[in-house]
């Protein structure tokens, strides 16, 4: 019995777990490596019940184990009639007060981080954005800046950033696992969360409400930068002249065949809040072509020209003409070219 | 199978014997085969999600149908296998618990199956026509929104079988308050029998939101209406809260039957009484009256607000407590005791542990601040599968291999019994316990594709593996019934021959009015005090008599018919005002049947005493 749970096989599968809770995963996805306010508090409480949850473990399985071990029907006991006990009151007793403690060991901090995650009585001094979801794509627009962007969601580190969350279509969760739980994103009523980055880094987001065929596609990234950086990159985009003509001649085509097919319908570049697709201002910036495609140039050819196949349902599939090879390659030559920013993924160590 | 259809022989009149019959015992199979069918449906749903997420960026199945998938998975394990199975067990051994000759309202248990059963038909027939895609929650807006008849399918299925499931519960605690054999008291009652009736209660308050919930979803969907609707000034969080309020009590609905189960086997098999029983009957009824104040706890991330968060945590991490209680007495009923170890008591004693962890990770969610982070990701999906597969199917399994000499006369090979346990066994918990780090680590539910270079490559093709294996353990146990079915061992009443409770004193299978005399109970375990006083049978506690039995009917699956006609109505008539008609003709035919119900007299029939002598048992 000693050999089986003993101290040391304890101690090993204490230390395993450890060890596979912190190193588990991409260091910018996961929970279990926080990087900012929330995760750190919603992690506190993770390692607080599972430790508690592991120790009531081992004390469920050694009863288990011994009980099974010793009253086994052994050979020759098969008249063998036991003890009918009617139950033990002190143990009774005993296996429900030890409980209620430890229920209230974990309701304490969860009451008062649940407060302190919801708290935005500070909102008017920090950063506000409004944060909208569509299908199947996030939309972000700087309170009080005049700045409008989608996917990529830039914020000062270390600094307290508010987002007022609302829907468009249907229920969404915004969820950035490794610096905050996620909250819903409702079309009735604007939800309020905050989120804190402790360092600089681009971490990646998802959507964790079924929202339709592409709801494992609708992904965007939380790009933290020094508050420097930050003020600089507001600075850069509240500068973009959404009418400037660009220098190479591709891209001028490129631009002429946008305004041709209606584009701009949809999309906008510049300040402009309102829009049905994703506001392209600092497109060639980007980290990703549509939330999940490496930002290649053959990359945006492939969603231009067809964007079922790259993400099921979307709602930019059949808004526009066909496009030929080239027109769509005139097309992304001018969209790579909207680069209004030194501020970039790479800025914060992509 | 039973006695008394002996007498008809022939294929028509077998099955003419089974669709129109009234006997608990008969319905109790009806609902283990369709419960067994829709659950091998689902499992195969199952597989075809792990198989789609083996590797990233798979393309077995496209974004559309694997949305399908998930909603078909849930919906149909949850409403169509786990419910239906329990509902089987409890109608098959309840009564013969109590030492009933039937239960209360056999018209209506007979109507309770054919609607499940044609509810569960109702909704697969959507895979011909496309299958509901919202997800099992089904919540507003998605489901609104969602293009053809899939979420009508899903809205008229649902409430075909839930009326059904309803019914059932009100004939259950009818049954057990008014049809309890002298001598057995409420606090002489089997753990089962006990659960069953928490259950049922638990039914009788939570289906009515269910069904409020679909009401209003079928008139949002097929007649304008806009309860739902934000643009039309409704509210989708409404759907949520009517969803949950029947939601969370169905886990219970589901765990508490599984409770019964184990607290049946564990003395069976351990020759002792059930330590604690008091405890565990006041265990019960506080899980259930916990569980219906809980269900904004799936909704924490809503946005409810903090205060609304911190009452449900706080509520719902005290349900560990009676649970918690659970577990210990079941520890120290075996503790002391003379354990016997087949095929019946592995699935229990796999239980404990596998519970215990999907018990904890419920603690663990119950903490608002860290459910932020697990709440719609795989930890979620890990935990509940602890829950319902660790539990409801681990009971299902036990119950099966612990009554099935009880319900056909012949034990299931043990051999296979130990393979199929090993596999699944081993197969759940490499599925499911890598799911809770997966979510961690970042990945949400009902996520069709996981990209490449996210970390979550091993975790999915482990959990996929695990899949595998249990898929096999399922395949052995249906080649095992087979098995059984043709060359299984024969047994007798006390099949075990460590039976305490009444179904055990009558004859395996029990004859089709279950005792020749009522038995008179003289206290807890009724059969292992005669046992112990050395009596081999119950002692009567009436005079030999007639019996007095109810006629079958086949209106039941009449009336059902008719229904089933008018909810292909109600969805269609979108399209095309033509399938009114269908509405009108199918409403007919059921309300038809509910008048000749009422107005033709049916007094049933009288076993004559010579019979009842005849008759062995």
């Amino acid at each position: 019995m000693k050999g089986w749970m003993g101290k040391s096989k304890v101690f090993f599968l204490i230390s395993a777990m450890a060890l596979l809770m912190a190193g588990c995963g991409r260091e910018n996805l996961t929970a279990l490596d926080p990087k900012g306010y929330g995760a750190d508090r919603a992690m506190d409480l993770i390692l607080l019940t599972t430790f508690i949850m592991i120790g009531v473990f081992i004390i469920v399985m050694a009863i288990y184990v011994i009980t099974l071990v010793r009253f086994r029907k052994k050979k020759g006991q098969e008249d063998y009639i036991p003890e009918q006990v009617e139950g033990n009151h002190k143990l009774e007793v005993i296996w429900t007060v030890i409980p209620i403690i430890l229920v209230l060991v974990i309701a304490v901090p969860t009451v008062l981080g649940t407060f302190d995650l919801a708290d935005d009585s500070n909102a008017d001094e920090h950063v506000n954005i409004e944060v909208t979801g569509n299908q199947y794509w996030w939309h972000f627009n700087y309170a009080g800046e005049e700045v409008v962007t989608s996917q990529d969601l830039y914020i000062p580190t270390g600094e307290r950033v508010y987002l007022n969350m609302l829907s468009s279509d249907v229920t969404h969760s915004f969820w950035i696992p490794s610096i905050s739980g996620k909250m819903d994103v409702n079309p009735e009523n604007v939800n309020t969360m905050y989120i804190e980055a402790h360092e600089e880094g681009v971490y990646w987001g998802k959507c964790a409400e079924l929202c339709g065929p592409s709801h494992s596609l609708m992904d965007f990234k939380v790009i933290a930068v020094s508050p420097e950086e930050y003020e600089q990159w507001v600075a850069d985009m509240q500068s973009v002249d959404p009418e400037e003509v660009p220098e190479d001649s591709v891209a001028q085509e490129g631009q002429e065949l946008f305004e041709a097919n209606n584009c701009m319908n949809c999309h906008a570049i510049g300040s402009s809040p309102a829009a049905i697709g994703p506001n392209l201002t600092n497109f060639g910036d980007r980290s990703t072509i549509a939330g999940i495609l490496e930002p290649t140039k053959e990359h945006l050819v492939e969603w231009l020209t067809d964007p079922e196949s790259v993400k099921p349902g979307n709602k930019m599939t059949d808004q526009y003409p066909a496009l030929s090879e080239d027109e769509a390659e005139s097309i992304a030559e001018y969209l790579l070219q909207l680069q209004p920013s030194e501020i970039t993924p790479e800025s914060a160590g992509n | 199978m039973s006695v008394n259809s002996a007498h008809k022989s022939g294929f028509g009149a077998t099955l003419w014997d089974w669709l129109t019959t009234v006997d608990h015992k008969k319905i109790g199979i009806l609902y283990l085969a369709a419960g067994a069918f829709f659950f091998l449906l689902g499992g195969l749903e199952a597989l075809i999600i792990r198989i789609q997420l083996i590797s990233p960026q798979n393309d077995f199945i496209s974004a559309g149908l694997y949305n399908e998938m998930i909603t078909m998975h849930g919906t149909t394990m949850i409403f169509f296998a786990a419910t239906p199975l329990l509902f089987g067990l409890m109608n098959y051994i309840m009564p013969l618990q109590i030492g009933a000759r039937d239960v209360a309202f056999p018209f209506l248990n007979s109507l309770g199956f054919w609607l499940f059963f044609f509810g569960g038909i109702m909704l697969n027939l959507s895979w011909f026509t496309g299958a509901p895609d919202a997800g099992w929650t089904n919540y507003a807006p998605l489901s609104l929104q969602s293009p053809g008849h899939g979420v009508d399918f899903y809205v008229m299925g649902l409430q075909l079988s839930g009326a059904g499931t309803l019914m059932s519960g009100i004939n259950f605690i009818v049954t057990i308050v008014l049809m309890r054999a002298p001598g057995m008291t409420y606090m002489r009652m089997p753990l089962f029998t006990w659960t069953t009736f928490v259950t049922s209660i638990l039914v009788l308050f939570a289906f009515p939101a269910l069904t409020v919930g679909l009401f209003l979803m079928m008139f949002d969907r097929m007649f304008g209406t806009a309860f739902f609707d934000v643009a039309l000034g409704g509210n989708s969080i409404i759907w949520q809260h009517l969803f949950w309020i029947f939601g969370h009590p169905e886990v219970y609905i589901l765990i508490l039957p599984a409770f019964g189960v184990f607290s049946e086997i564990l003395p069976t098999f351990s020759k002792k009484r059930l330590f604690g029983y008091t405890a565990m009957v006041f265990a019960t009824f506080l899980i259930a009256f916990l569980g219906f104040m809980v269900w904004a706890h799936h909704m924490f991330t809503v946005g409810l607000g903090p205060v609304a968060n911190s009452i449900f945590a706080v509520a719902t991490m005290a349900i560990a407590v009676p649970t918690g209680i659970k577990i210990f007495n079941w520890l120290f009923t075996l503790w002391g005791g003379s354990i016997t170890i087949n095929s019946a008591m592995l699935w229990t004693l796999a239980f404990i542990p596998s519970f215990t962890i999907g018990g904890m990770t419920g603690v663990m969610l119950a903490s608002s601040v860290a459910d932020y982070q697990y709440h719609d990701s795989y930890f979620v999906v890990g935990h509940f599968h602890y829950v319902i597969v660790g539990g409801v199917v681990f009971a299902l399994l036990a119950a099966m291999h612990y009554w099935w000499p009880k319900m056909f006369g012949r034990y299931l090979h043990e051999g296979m019994g130990k393979l199929a346990f090993w596999t699944f066994f081993i197969g759940f918990h490499l599925t499911f316990f890598i799911q809770h780090f997966l979510g961690l680590m970042g990945m949400p539910r009902r996520y069709w594709v996981f990209l490449e270079d996210q970390g979550l490559d091993a975790g999915n093709l482990i959990s996929t593996i695990g899949a595998f294996f249990m898929t096999f353990g399922v395949l052995v146990f249906v080649i095992n019934i087979f098995y059984t079915w043709k060359k299984g061992e024969k047994a007798p009443g006390d099949a075990w021959g460590t039976g305490r409770t009444l179904e055990w004193a009558t004859a395996s299978p029990p004859i089709h009015f279950n005792f020749k005399q009522m038995p008179l109970v003289r206290g807890l375990d009724p059969l292992w005090i005669e046992k112990m006083e050395g009596n081999n049978k119950m002692t009567p506690a009436e005079p030999m008599d007639e019996i007095h039995m109810p006629n079958g009917s086949i209106l039941p699956l009449i009336m059902t018919i008719g229904f089933f006609i008018a909810s292909y109505g109600f969805i269609y008539q979108v399209d095309h005002k033509a399938w009114l008609i269908a509405v009108y003709v199918g409403m007919a035919i059921g309300m038809g049947c509910m008048l000749i119900r009422s107005l033709r007299d049916d007094h049933g029939y009288h076993i004559s005493k010579e019979e009842v002598e005849r008759e062995g048992d």
